[in-house]
């Protein structure tokens, strides 16, 4: 190959090269769901009022109230500081249930509270049965609250 | 006892691990026939040692040994005694154990089967093998032991994740694994051919079915993820670019790539480095893969524990990209002066095109997969990249490369001129325009399902159309009828053709993938009895409860009644179970497959009294060509791969 094809093919692949990274970068910083606790949220107020948020937590026991004809969901969210109400429509997946952690995703409403349109569920493989019925330490929840996710 | 047994032999594996690293090192250096004799029997002791530790463990899960802590984690005495030796690779310690076991048979395989024709080069090849071999045992005697005690002894076990009782999904980190450590074998060629210098293609063609094995394995690996995450996980998707996915699915893709810019190597001289990256990439790939899913650093659905051995695998990962890279950079002379490229219109830049993109769409996973970490570690935020990301920024990257699929096999090498191309692309391109037409007549107006269909029409009538050609040049030539030419193709050169026939699975699996993302509808209802609804060309009508005790759990099911077009076509039961160890109940979904679409229904909740219940229904069209797909990959693998017995290992040519 002679030089100049060389150069060609050189200005070629970094233009491409160059591209794809710019593509990239772009595609990631739209993608980027931010995570945080309920007490996070809430600090955070107004500011992330609206935006695509995650929201991780221990569903507080007997705040969960689902419709079965609506499908209309509602519970609470707490981190052992605060609680986020939470509302959602649809079937939660399986393993969502009180006194269990869980992520939601959605947006902060202008009320206070927080309107999810997916709820994750943990898929810890260390699950502990809670035989003497005391709630899981938030922390330990903490620990297994997912970066990745299904459903 | 057993305990002791295993730990021991796992001690004495690792020992035998390290003086088989020196002493093939040093039997490199001297050349000195016994110690290559004692290298290779270290190879077999090595495989004897860690199969006694293997099977001690596995002795200990059968007989609810739980004074062993791993036992005690995960198995039960009402475990089956198929899912309780299938425990071996329930956890971490066990995985490793598993791991090792394979790379000593491997290490063991190699040493018997190229003890003859690579003289030269199998000290070296052993001694890297070794090396990663220590590793591991390192990890598996003193970091995390499948062996460590628990007192008090408890009475019963805990058991697996009930989601893990599943075939398919118990085949599925072994095959993976299988994968993971078949790439040891070109990866510890490629380190040998960079140590003795001895930079010709031999390293390449004597890894070749290694290769393909590993891949196969891969390739199988990932497509029981999936199948296993659309019919257990009760979702209705096969793939969430979940981390721990992306993790198995990373090292394919320069994997992939690597078996084709081979061909460039073994046919051009060219490419050296290049192919010598890839596979330092692949294998790299592999060590972060695990490092990424048993270090705890993410956690999600197959998240084992926050262990310890997250250390040992970046340090060893740093210490492969050193070594590997010093090595390239030691024998950066002795590779240049490679032939050039002639032309962009041949076969060699649509292989570099398809190395080109298969490495952008690793680098662009492994960047979405690993922007948590680095977010958290530089600014302190927790973020997650979501799965439109992968896919938004992948799909075009995969349907360029279905294209360059179809053109590959067919253009010419160093240049090809217009007759070729107008002999070999005429027909299938306006074979796959008139079908783009007519299917966007008639059913798809979007643009990248049209493309994907398109462009894999294209492909599927290029294959057909070689074959075609083939088969005809055969009956003339030697006279033979379809069947026998076909036989006599992939015996002459059985990975040309073996390498269709996976295309045309890769091609069929991406449709089902186009399709099924594009044109997918859910309905989620809660029914009374004899109420119904309907789903693209289904009425699904609920008729009642129906509950009993099986041998594990308890479960509930709901009866619906399915009818396409009026048309009654049976009862599906979605269920939900109720394992005595968990609070809430897993899914059971229901699947009517067809070559058409899916029908998915998951039971979300249910009346006690049986008076409602909640169905979500899902209709996702051709699901199933993913898997048919699938069973055509590794049929066209086995066929590229198979011994048919007429030459050596590796000694075909294209």
């Amino acid at each position: 190959m002679r030089k100049r094809k060389k150069i060609q093919l050189g200005i070629g692949l970094a233009v491409i090269l160059g591209a794809i990274a710019y593509i990239v970068f772009g595609g990631l910083q739209q993608a980027v769901v931010y995570f945080f606790t309920p007490q996070e949220l809430l600090a955070k107020g107004t500011a992330v009022q609206g935006k695509a948020v995650r929201v991780g937590g221990v569903v507080e026991k007997g705040t969960l109230v689902r419709d079965p004809h609506t499908l209309k969901v509602s519970f609470t969210l707490s981190d052992g500081k605060k609680s986020l109400n939470v509302l959602f429509q649809g079937i939660p997946p399986d393993l969502f249930g009180e006194e269990r952690g869980a992520i939601v995703e959605g947006t902060l409403q202008p009320d206070g509270t927080f309107r999810a349109n997916t709820i994750m569920a943990k898929h810890s493989e260390e699950y502990k049965p809670h035989k003497d019925g005391s709630p899981p330490d938030p922390k330990e929840v903490y620990k297994t609250l997912l970066t990745g996710d299904r459903r | 006892m057993t305990a002791a047994i295993g730990e021991i032999s796992a001690i004495a594996a690792l020992l035998v691990a390290v003086a088989g690293a020196v002493s093939s090192a040093v039997a490199l250096r001297t050349r000195n026939d016994r110690l290559v004799a004692t290298s290779t029997g270290a190879a077999w002791a090595l495989f004897g040692l860690v199969t006694v530790s293997a099977v001690a463990l596995i002795y200990a899960l059968v007989s609810n040994d739980f004074s062993i802590r791993y036992v005690a984690f995960n198995t039960t005495r009402r475990t089956p005694v198929y899912y309780k030796i299938t425990g071996l690779w329930g956890s971490l310690e066990g995985s490793i154990l598993l791991w090792i076991w394979m790379l000593s048979l491997f290490t063991g395989l190699v040493a018997l089967i190229h003890r003859r024709s690579q003289k030269e080069i199998l000290p070296a090849v052993l001694s890297v093998m070794f090396i990663v071999s220590a590793f591991f045992l390192l990890i598996a005697a003193f970091v995390a032991s499948p062996f460590q005690h628990l007192f008090p002894v408890p009475p019963d076990g805990r058991g697996l994740n009930p989601l893990l009782e599943d075939t398919n999904m118990l085949s599925h980190p072994p095959f993976l694994y299988a994968g993971f450590v078949g790439l040891t074998v070109p990866y510890a060629f490629a380190m040998a051919a960079l140590i003795t210098g001895k930079l010709d293609e031999n390293w390449i063609r004597v890894t070749r079915r290694w290769t393909l094995m590993a891949w196969l394995f891969l390739s199988i690996g990932n497509l029981i993820g999936g199948w296993w995450s659309y019919h257990v996980l009760g979702w209705g998707g096969y793939w969430a670019w979940d981390p721990v996915e992306n993790a198995a699915f990373l090292p394919w893709l320069p994997a992939t790539a690597f078996l084709h810019s081979v061909m460039v190597q073994e046919r051009r001289k060219m490419l050296k480095v290049w192919n010598l990256s890839l596979i330092v990439m692949a294998f790299s790939l592999t060590i972060f893969g695990t490092f990424l899913t048993r270090s705890g650093v993410l956690s999600s659905v197959h998240a084992f524990s926050d262990g310890p051995v997250g250390i040992y695998f970046l340090s060893f990962l740093g210490i492969v990209l050193i070594a590997s890279l010093a090595l390239l950079a030691w024998r950066g002379d002795a590779l240049k002066g490679q032939p050039q490229l002639d032309s962009l219109v041949s076969r060699e830049s649509t292989l570099l095109l398809n190395n080109f993109v298969l490495v952008a769409a690793t680098f662009t996973i492994l960047l979405g997969t690993i922007y948590p970490l680095i977010a958290e570690i530089i600014r302190g935020v927790k973020v997650s990249v979501g799965a439109p990301y992968f896919t938004e920024m992948t799909a075009p990257l995969f349907i360029f490369l279905v294209f360059l699929m179809g053109v590959g096999p067919l253009i010419a090498w160093r240049k090809a001129s217009l007759d070729n191309l107008r002999r070999n692309f005429l027909v299938p391109g306006a074979t796959a325009l008139v079908v783009g037409i007519i299917v966007a007549i008639l059913y798809v107006r979007d643009f990248y399902p049209l493309l994907a269909i398109t462009l894999c029409t294209f492909v599927l009538a290029t294959v057909v159309f070689e074959f075609y050609r083939a088969i005809r040049a055969r009956n003339r030539i030697a006279g033979e009828g379809a069947l026998q030419a076909l036989s006599s193709l992939f015996e002459r050169n059985q990975r040309r053709y073996g390498g269709f026939i996976v295309h045309l699975g890769v091609v069929l699996i991406i449709m089902g993938i186009a399709v099924s993302m594009s044109y997918s509808r859910e309905k989620e209802m809660t029914l009374k009895p004899g109420e119904g609804v309907e789903l693209g060309r289904y009425y699904v009508q609920f008729q009642g409860m129906g509950a009993g005790e099986w041998p594990t759990h308890f479960r509930v099911w709901g009866n619906f009644q399915v009818f396409n077009q009026g048309h009654p076509l049976g009862v599906m039961s979605p269920a939900q179970r109720f394992f005595p160890i968990q609070q809430t109940p897993i899914s059971r979904a229901v699947i009517r497959t067809s070559l058409r679409d899916d029908l998915y229904l998951v039971l979300g909740g249910f009346a006690q009294d049986g008076s409602h219940a909640t169905v979500k229904m899902l209709l996702r069209p051709m699901v199933t060509w993913i898997w048919i797909g699938g069973v055509i990959l590794v049929l066209g693998t086995l066929l590229a791969v198979w011994p048919f017995g007429r030459q050596g290992l590796g000694d075909e040519e294209d």
